[in-house]
């Protein structure tokens, strides 16, 4: 098997490049936390969601100074609750899960973007520094009006 | 190839036309929707875009890739009075396959898209008819396997002809892979019979992913078998090496399967540590990915030397350009030089955030799938159809021109998906108005722009059709060159690049290893809860 020199220097250059790519990725994840939403083992029986805490009672909590928690369910379609308000500067962190199908809760104003499966808890959190209306939307097939599933986070100043 | 096994090969090619013709038109009434045209009040988005994935994506693809696969394995082994049992049943049961899930598709029984992500409930007949499309394809690969197995009896110590081998690396890759979507189909054909009240949401997107992300390299190493052994073909060369093609395909085989977490980097449920491990898995097919650049580059090298010609533009102004055949497969490798780059972006862990489930990644697979690889097979159709019926391409200069359009019409689509996804468009939604959103707002120039090129994209699949009516159809006996090339240097290549059984024993460690994690976490963290579904549409 012959490999001739330019090959051996071509494919040494995008392996490279790859261990490159993937340093940086690591670096960030462990440096910065800069890691996709990974909530592990977070279940919650869904044909039960509304009788458990903390999703019988949907939407947004304080929890310091800055800090919120915010509680949503999705259900065909229809995100619970429809809009929050919370000052700029603060940082919201999302729960999010599904009675039915699998839905998809993402902002895309404010990189927030995670599945949510049935049977299961998913967080995300953002810090919200701009003032304005950011718009949820469903980025997740759930059935025939999934493109009118959406919602919104009112930012004041 | 005889009369008879000309027929099987194009037995599985009209399906695979029929499906490109309807699913073509389904995806335009698409970007019209989204674009803002109210058309959804005369026909269901949501179904036609199931039909329209379903039908390309799987029906199209696997169908004509068991075209090319079959032809280079009877072709380059030639056999007197060959028994074609096992590729009729094949095709019979891919067909009936097809046809039920198909047919519960257009129903509105099955309005899941291709992906029929549990808990959306599809009539069961949907799920038995993809499953009987995938096992049929199994039996594509036994019949490789037999043919193979009979040349090497026939003649010990030789190797299996290249475009053989390559054949069967891609159905044995198929196979391991597919086992993930079979198991599937048995969690979920029993709930959607109601036998059982729930299904585990969560295992049934690992097992999808696990065979999803092999699915697109599947496509990927059709489309290679063309590029590999039909251009040099078409050039009148060799191959350039047989032992880096074998390579090549080898390393699609062990690095194509344990890597579809990537598709779940936004998921809950699995840590990212695991998520991470695999992410550095799907990057290492930068490997088969620059060796096929580089054989390719080397080929079209090869034949400008023939000529005398050297340099950059000197090898470019030597390859025939005026060849419909050869310069849509030349213009689908420009696309994938761009859906790779995407490619790189959706599986960049963290970067994902930005981009998963928005139209980036649509306007990513339509040049990938939807260019390279439909690309490939339209082009390379150009020579096999004409040559299996036994006539003349009629209309090279209109088959030129489609081709060409194809390549505009994709390209222009794809801009304004990408472009709509990056400003936070989600994908698979019938319209884009929000409320009224401002946000939503500035998506929709992109989605005009979209339609545009799914409009060139429409009309070329209509004089593609045009094309190939004056081939294969109405016009005069003629005769076309056309078959699958080999290398130079066949007895060269080291032992360990003819044994598909170790590779694939080392493709199934794999899969063990990077599925280790997310099953341990599956089944041992938090309760698993099943989840009744419901039929939302």
């Amino acid at each position: 098997m012959h490999v001739p020199r330019f090959e051996k220097i071509w494919i040494g250059l995008g392996l490279a490049t790859m261990a490159a790519f993937f340093i940086t990725l690591v670096t960030l994840a462990v440096a910065s936390g800069l890691n996709p939403p990974s909530t592990d083992g977070m279940t919650i029986d869904p044909t039960k969601v509304s009788q458990t805490p903390p999703f019988d009672k949907p939407g947004l909590h304080q929890s310091g100074p800055h800090t919120y928690e915010a509680y949503y369910v999705g259900q065909i379609f229809q995100w619970n609750p429809q809009q929050i308000t919370v000052p700029a500067g603060s940082t919201v962190k999302f729960f999010v899960t599904s009675v039915d199908v699998v839905h998809g809760f993402s902002i895309p104003d404010a990189d927030v973007n995670v599945e949510v499966m049935p049977g299961w808890v998913s967080e995300v959190d953002h810090t919200f520094k701009e003032p304005g209306n950011y718009l949820i939307v469903c980025n997740q097939y759930c059935g025939a009006g999934h493109a009118g599933m959406f919602a919104s986070v009112k930012v004041t100043p | 190839m005889t009369v008879r096994e000309n027929r099987l090969v194009l037995a599985h090619i009209w399906v695979a036309l029929g499906a490109l013709f309807v699913g073509t038109a389904f995806g335009l009434m698409q970007v019209y929707s989204r674009a803002g045209a109210h058309v959804t009040e005369f026909f269901d988005y949501y179904r036609l875009l199931t039909a329209h994935g379903v039908l390309l994506a799987i029906v199209f693809t696997t169908f004509f890739i068991c075209a090319i696969a079959t032809y280079a394995t009877y072709s380059t082994q030639p056999r007197e009075n060959r028994s074609l049992g096992i590729g009729w049943t094949a095709w019979s049961i891919m067909l009936f396959g097809t046809v039920m899930a198909a047919f519960e598709i257009l129903a509105g029984n099955a309005t899941v898209l291709y992906t029929f992500y549990a808990p959306l409930k599809a009539s069961p007949w949907f799920y038995i008819g993809a499953t009987l499309l995938v096992a049929g394809s199994w039996v594509v690969m036994v019949d490789i396997l037999v043919q193979n197995g009979a040349f090497k009896k026939a003649n010990p110590g030789k190797k299996v002809p290249l475009p053989a081998f390559i054949s069967a690396v891609t159905f044995v890759m198929w196979f391991i892979a597919t086992l993930g979507v079979a198991s599937e189909m048995l969690l979920l054909i029993p709930w959607a019979f109601g036998w059982v009240s729930g299904v585990d949401v969560h295992l049934t997107r690992i097992l999808f992913w696990y065979f999803g992300h092999p699915l697109v390299y599947f496509w990927i190493m059709g489309a290679y078998i063309v590029w590999y052994t039909v251009i040099p073909e078409i050039l009148e060369i060799p191959v350039w090496s047989d032992s880096l093609t074998r390579l090549t395909f080898l390393l699609l085989l062990v690095l194509s399967c344990p890597i579809g977490v990537h598709h779940q980097l936004m998921d809950p449920g699995i840590s990212p540590v695991w998520k991470m491990l695999q992410v550095g898995l799907t990057l290492t097919v930068v490997l088969p990915s620059l060796m096929t650049a580089f054989a390719l580059f080397a080929t079209f090298e090869a034949y400008a030397a023939k000529q005398g010609k050297t340099g950059f533009a000197g090898v470019v102004g030597a390859l025939p350009w005026t060849n419909p055949a050869f310069a849509g497969i030349a213009l689908s490798m420009i696309l994938f030089i761009f859906g790779g780059f995407g490619g790189l972006v959706n599986a960049s862990y963290s970067m994902d955030i930005l981009v998963h489930n928005t139209m980036w990644v649509v306007g990513h697979f339509h040049i990938t799938v939807g260019g390279p690889v439909a690309l490939t097979f339209i082009s390379v159709s150009y020579l096999m159809i004409p040559k299996l019926t036994g006539r003349k391409l009629m209309t090279p200069r209109m088959a030129m021109a489609q081709v060409v359009g194809y390549f505009t019409g994709m390209s222009i689509m794809s801009i304004g998906m990408h472009v709509e996804g990056l400003l936070g468009a989600p994908r698979r939604t019938a319209t884009l108005e929000y409320g009224s959103s401002p946000l939503a707002a500035t998506w929709e120039s992109w989605a005009i722009l979209a339609a545009i090129g799914g409009t060139i994209i429409f009309a070329n699949i209509i004089l593609y059709a045009f094309c190939l009516l004056g081939s294969a159809g109405i016009t005069a006996k003629g005769e076309t060159k056309f078959g699958f090339a080999q290398g130079a240097d066949p007895e060269e290549s080291p032992w360990w690049l003819n044994r598909i059984d170790l590779w694939a024993v080392a493709c199934i460690v794999m899969v063990l290893i990077a599925y280790s994690g997310p099953m341990w976490q599956h089944f041992h963290e938090g309760t698993i809860y099943l989840a009744p579904g419901a039929r939302t549409w």
